[in-house]
């Protein structure tokens, strides 16, 4: 059994779901397959930041380009902060293709001239 | 050099308001004082931007590079590094700036368009008692630093204030390697969007303390050690709920002001709620040609209002330069009453070509269930249902100009359904 709060719209919902899946609490349909999502696969869109080596720019905002699953976060992260932006890049261009085999891309949210 | 809109502050409010106010045939200038356009954005590196205005959703870098192209495609021009000293009204806007490039220098506007965005709150505005180390600083400052820096401020942290910027920051700095101990905010609920609740505190397990505030800060050099107490309905500390934290940070999430003083020569009527201008539906001030929106006129919660306002605001001062309107027009105000905090606008001018006024509000409390109710002579002209009205969350109805009378103030009232 779990009570989690509903982020689908601003009501916020107190959600409780038990580990056969039977939910309460809701308001609405969206609701349900919220609890559901976040009981079986929980998943979040990560944003963070590279080091490079321009001077003016020190670093390089990124993003998922879809929600990975919430356990594989710090493990992305971990990934993400070794690594040293050294070219250009500009904004919507793949850094990391396929993160740790979860089919998600890390990708430039801003654009970088060294 | 005479320009016919100059538009003071380079952020998604001047970029907007801009566009707003883009018209082949006049002369427009965006005064930015940073090294780059996009104002705070930049620095909003999580996403959450755009689902209003371009129906998807974006990290802050993005939404600015947006509207960043769509003034490059209309070749409006722009100045960066240059920092307004001083506006003094006389026939027109006399603005004086001073850039890196070109040192300190005149020009003229006919109409002025104010975006100067809002700055954070400190630890003076609060008077947390204790010492004066090191460590503690606005949850924005430490967003700059990390994001467009690299610096992370510190290592064991301790958020005072639940508004956004407090929540997200607090995932940003735990993502990053620092330990969150927790939130505390005076206020019996949060001032932030439900989903930066569970987002950024209940997926990391970081305790949000609601009705509490910091009552004491130890350290020498660095900051070393914090206490919160638990506050009575007074906002008093109660004596005898103390908690103690051992951490180098404290980052103070605790309210944003509109950036508006900085002018000497230019004292337009200010609102003490918002603390900036008092305008019309045109965003128009006490002084006439000179506008006020985005955050500089009153916090928004979504960069995407500030967009619609800004560029509702410009287009009205494009419109108002080609109408030539030079009367003075003939005015009534909007009074706030029951569970409504502040309206925007505080004035309503009758001129010929308002259809729709949108007035936007916050109340004062959580309202579960209401009726929005707008009155003029003792009598509702307009009302609406609406559910789950917080303080955190701005709402705004539209109200056809042909409905108010011009000889009353109107007022806007929110009435609590019992269920």
């Amino acid at each position: 059994m779990k009570t989690l709060t509903c982020t689908v719209c601003p009501v916020g919902c107190q959600i409780s779901i038990t580990n056969d899946l039977s939910i309460s609490g809701n308001q609405c349909k969206r609701g349900e397959i919220y609890a559901r999502q976040e009981m079986t696969d929980p998943r979040r869109m990560i944003t963070t930041t590279l080091k490079t080596i321009s001077a003016s720019c020190p670093r390089l905002s990124v993003k998922t380009n879809n929600p990975v699953p919430k356990d594989k976060i710090f493990e992305c992260l971990h990934m993400l902060h070794s690594m040293i932006i050294t070219k250009n890049v500009k904004i919507g261009d793949i850094i990391v293709k396929d993160i740790l085999n979860t089919g998600v891309d890390i990708i430039a949210t801003k654009e970088i001239n060294i | 050099m005479k320009k016919d809109i100059v538009i003071i502050g380079g952020g998604a409010a001047g970029l907007a308001a801009a566009l707003g106010a883009y018209d082949p045939s006049l002369d427009m200038l965006i005064i930015e004082r940073g090294a780059m356009l996009g104002g705070i954005l930049g620095q909003c590196i999580h996403h959450g931007f755009g689902l209003e205005v371009y129906k998807e959703e974006l990290t802050g870098p993005e939404f600015a590079n947006k509207l960043i192209q769509e003034c490059h495609e209309k070749k409006i021009p722009y100045v960066l590094d240059t920092t307004v000293i001083d506006i003094e009204k006389k026939a027109s806007f006399i603005i004086l700036l001073s850039s890196i490039k070109d040192g300190l220098y005149h020009i003229e506007a006919k109409k002025v368009i104010l975006t100067t965005g809002c700055y954070e709150r400190t630890r003076g505005a609060i008077d947390i008692p204790g010492d004066r180390p090191k460590g503690i600083m606005p949850a924005g400052s430490a967003q700059r630093y990390l994001n467009m820096e690299g610096y992370l401020v510190g290592k064991n942290i301790f958020i005072l204030g639940s508004g956004d910027i407090g929540l997200i920051m607090a995932r940003r700095m735990t993502l990053e390697g620092a330990k969150v101990h927790g939130v505390a905010d005076i206020m019996p609920y949060s001032n932030g969007l439900t989903r930066n609740i569970v987002q950024c505190l209940d997926d990391y397990q970081i305790p949000l303390y609601l009705s509490h505030t910091v009552t004491k800060i130890e350290g020498r050099e660095r900051l070393e050690r914090i206490t919160i107490n638990e506050v009575d309905q007074n906002y008093q500390p109660i004596i005898g709920t103390e908690k103690t934290f051992e951490v180098d940070t404290l980052l103070l999430s605790i309210g944003l002001i509109p950036d508006v003083k900085l002018f000497n020569h230019l004292k337009f009527d200010k609102h003490p709620i918002t603390k900036s201008a008092i305008v019309n539906q045109h965003y128009e001030s006490s002084i006439k040609g000179l506008y006020v929106c985005g955050n500089a006129l009153h916090v928004h919660d979504l960069v995407d209002w500030v967009v619609i306002e800004s560029k509702h605001c410009g287009s009205q001062a494009k419109m108002n330069l080609i109408h030539n309107q030079n009367d003075t027009l003939h005015k009534i105000d909007v009074i706030p009453k029951d569970h409504i905090r502040y309206v925007i606008p505080q004035l309503i001018s009758f001129d010929e070509y308002s259809e729709t006024i949108e007035l936007k509000f916050r109340s004062t409390k959580k309202i579960t269930e209401g009726t929005l109710e707008i009155i003029q002579h003792d009598r509702v002209i307009y009302s609406k249902k609406m559910k789950h009205v917080v303080p955190a969350e701005m709402k705004h109805v539209h109200l056809p100009f042909h409905m108010i009378q011009k000889d009353a103030p109107i007022l806007v009232s929110m009435k609590e359904v019992c269920s």
